[in-house]
């Protein structure tokens, strides 16, 4: 049950008015006008969620509350600096690399090489032009009523996203990119974008998933992604987040996956001021395997969130979800872990763990598992730790002659590596765990992290 | 005579307030291998942590001199660079460290303290096969992190491994022995009598007087009360496998009366 809030939607609709006058949105389909409507009469009707609201406790809104609300336009082709893209840290993967700017796409700066046959990746604007049916057929198939209401305002003002259709058997080595920017052009500038991805039986797709700005500013992003996974196909999907400390992103997946696929999604969230990631995927087949990892390294005023629900529909299926944060001065990581056994989902074996490591006194940590199991013959544990450093690690390290900075360094560095260590694809794992390395160093309270007495 | 590698002289320690050694000597040479035993309680542990730097145990007085210096003097890190080892009773799992990663920043931490140039990848794999293949244990121990999932065996075989790539003047072992099965007992015990050279010196601490059916002490000391309550040969470890260790605290406890 959504509840009602007491906030004033006037201002969504009121810039949606003006957002839908541009030409590149009166000029598209009825049913996509109609579509867009939907989608907002369903934010209007379910509202902002309020504070008490119990999947947003933790996770206060506040931060985007407070931002004008300005939707970037539709089929906008906006530039970057060329060296941003040649620089940022995971330009060394090869691939095809779409890049999105404000929340569009735009082709002279992306790349369509390296796309084998029956592999079809493209601007999602542009195959609602080209294939408008198979693009309704897709859109919202993935969303459920009760979802959150940012996914359908997202319905209301997407301007653009992937399409990516991967047929039956086709094999994609090196990962597709998918690079959002947002450069901050004013003032709670938001850009919302729409990823509709679908993998045939016995296909295999990796995807890395950016959310960057190239400065510092108070915009927003507010992505859905729908990802529907065929038989037996192999889906690794990374997405890493790291944008302005002052941004809000919200991010919406949801997934359908069918008889013995395997599916590996991972959330690397360095955090905006605001970051919640919400993961609902059903597991529709029986034998599969999903693994939800994520790593949320947080410090200032940040808050991350990762928001998970785990269905099991089917028989003999395995969810693993491992998720460590590393919290720093007066920053929050938020943990709900929601895993949905039904009566059907017979020898369901899953499993979720969230660790957190508190490197200020002042940093929180909010877990908050929960299993609802209505099936019999079923493994479900989980687990969740908040604290500091292992002193007998540290004495451990440090009675082999490594000094007291190096060895918390390791350990801190560990805590990290067993997330991005579950990346299977080499070169996306080598590219992250060198960026996290960084960004952990440049961190000047992690040589003199406390330890627990 | 050799050189003296480790001295303790009327050691009072304790933890918490609790006092548990209480007037420990001691004196190890260069080529000699010790065995303390002693019941329970008696204050083996305590020994060893103290020996090794862990910050909870209190010395309230005496002195231990490691090498003619100051060993309470310095910090954990600093006594290992100096040669000081302890292999652990019970060794941590570290998941996330990488085995091969964690003991060459270990071993070159050393060789930096002692003036060498620090080993590179390929040097330092070379000095691990040599390692492995005097010890007779297999590479998976390098591939995995850190103790994780070991086997209570395994994470003894990796302290010794340890031990063999560190080269220590002075290790101690904390109830290596214990939990182990004979046949990994053998290869531990094995591992240790081949790391005896003669400029170092092992302190074995044990419970059991089995591991030194093995390990071939020069001298067997009894811990008990906190105190070095006997010492002898070899002979000595057999005679409390047959008596129990309850002769030694009467014989003590009449010696002590005045």
């Amino acid at each position: 049950m959504s509840a009602k809030t007491p906030i004033d939607s006037g201002p969504y609709l009121q810039e949606f008015r003006r957002w839908s006058q541009s030409s590149e949105v009166t000029r598209e389909a009825a049913w996509l006008k109609a579509f867009r409507e939907e989608g907002l009469d369903r934010f209007k009707a379910k509202g902002v969620p309020p504070p008490n609201h119990e999947d947003w406790r933790f996770t206060p809104l506040a931060p985007w509350l407070k931002l004008p609300f300005s939707a970037n336009p539709a089929g906008a082709r906006g530039g970057l600096d060329a060296g941003f893209l040649a620089q940022e840290a995971l330009s060394s993967l090869s691939g095809p690399t779409l890049v999105f700017v404000d929340g569009c796409l735009n082709p002279d700066i992306s790349s369509f090489q390296g796309l084998p046959e029956g592999v079809d990746v493209c601007g999602l604007r542009s195959i609602c032009e080209r294939n408008p049916d198979a693009v309704r057929e897709q859109l919202n198939a993935r969303l459920r009523p009760e979802e959150n209401p940012f996914a359908d305002l997202n319905g209301a003002f997407f301007q653009d996203g992937a399409w990516i259709r991967v047929a039956p058997g086709a094999v994609l080595a090196d990962p597709v990119r998918l690079v959002h920017v947002s450069t901050c052009p004013k003032a709670g500038a938001s850009s919302h974008t729409r990823n509709l991805i679908d993998v045939g039986e016995g296909a295999e797709l990796r995807i890395v998933e950016q959310y960057l700005s190239i400065r510092e500013g108070n915009h927003h992003t507010n992505v859905v992604s729908e990802l529907t996974v065929g038989p037996s196909a192999r889906v690794e999907l990374v997405k890493y987040q790291d944008e302005s400390s002052e941004a809000v992103h919200l991010s919406t997946l949801l997934g359908r996956f069918d008889r013995e696929s395997q599916v590996r999604i991972h959330s690397i969230s360095l955090g905006a001021k605001l970051a919640r990631n919400t993961l609902r995927v059903e597991l529709a087949g029986p034998e599969l395997e999903c693994v939800l990892n994520g790593l949320y390294l947080t410090r200032g005023e940040q808050l991350a969130d990762h928001h998970m629900i785990v269905e099991h529909l089917e028989p003999r299926c395995a969810s693993h979800e491992y998720f460590n944060g590393i919290l720093d001065e007066r920053s929050r990581g938020v943990f709900h872990g929601r895993i949905l056994v039904h009566p059907t989902a017979q020898k369901t074996d899953a499993k979720q763990t969230n660790k957190n490591l508190l490197l200020s006194d002042d940093a929180t940590a909010n877990t908050k598992p929960q299993l609802e199991i209505y099936a019999d013959d079923v493994r479900c544990t989980h687990g969740a730790t908040v604290g500091q450093l292992n002193e007998d690690s540290i004495f451990y390290l440090r009675a082999r002659g490594i000094g007291l900075e190096t060895a918390r360094q390791m350990l801190i560095h560990a805590f990290a590596g067993e997330i991005i260590g579950r990346i299977s694809h080499d070169a996306t794992r080598e590219a992250v765990d060198r960026i996290i390395w960084d960004h952990l160093e440049s961190n000047p309270h992690i040589a003199a992290a406390p330890s627990a007495a | 005579m050799s050189e003296v590698i480790l001295e303790i002289r009327d050691l009072h320690a304790g933890v918490e307030g609790k006092k548990i050694l209480q007037g420990v000597n001691l004196t190890l040479r260069a080529g000699e291998v010790h065995a303390i035993m002693g019941p329970n309680g008696s204050g083996k542990s305590t020994l060893s942590s103290v020996l090794a730097g862990k910050e909870e145990f209190e010395v309230t007085a005496g002195q231990v001199l490691y090498r003619g210096q100051d060993l309470l003097e310095l910090d954990p890190e600093e006594r290992a660079r100096e040669g000081v080892f302890l292999a652990f009773q019970y060794p941590v799992e570290i998941p996330g460290v990488n085995s091969t990663y964690f003991l060459k920043a270990a071993l070159n931490e050393i060789r930096k303290h002692r003036g060498l140039p620090e080993l590179d990848a390929m040097e330092f794999l070379k000095v691990v096969k040599e390692k492995l293949k005097v010890l007779d244990l297999s590479e998976d121990l390098l591939r995995r992190p850190v103790n994780e999932g070991f086997s209570g065996g395994e994470k003894k075989r990796n302290e010794i491994f340890q031990m063999a790539v560190l080269e220590p003047t002075l290790a101690i072992l904390d109830e290596t022995d214990s939990g182990l099965d004979i046949d990994a007992l053998k290869v531990v015990s094995e591992g240790v009598n081949k790391l005896k050279r003669g400029d170092n010196t092992q302190l074995v601490i044990t419970h059991y007087q089995r591991l030194l059916n093995y390990i071939v002490p020069d001298q067997v000391h009894v811990l008990s009360k906190g105190r070095i309550a006997k010492s002898g040969g070899k002979d000595l470890a057999l005679e409390l496998e047959n008596r129990g260790y309850d002769w030694i605290l009467k014989e003590s406890a009449a010696s002590a009366r005045p």
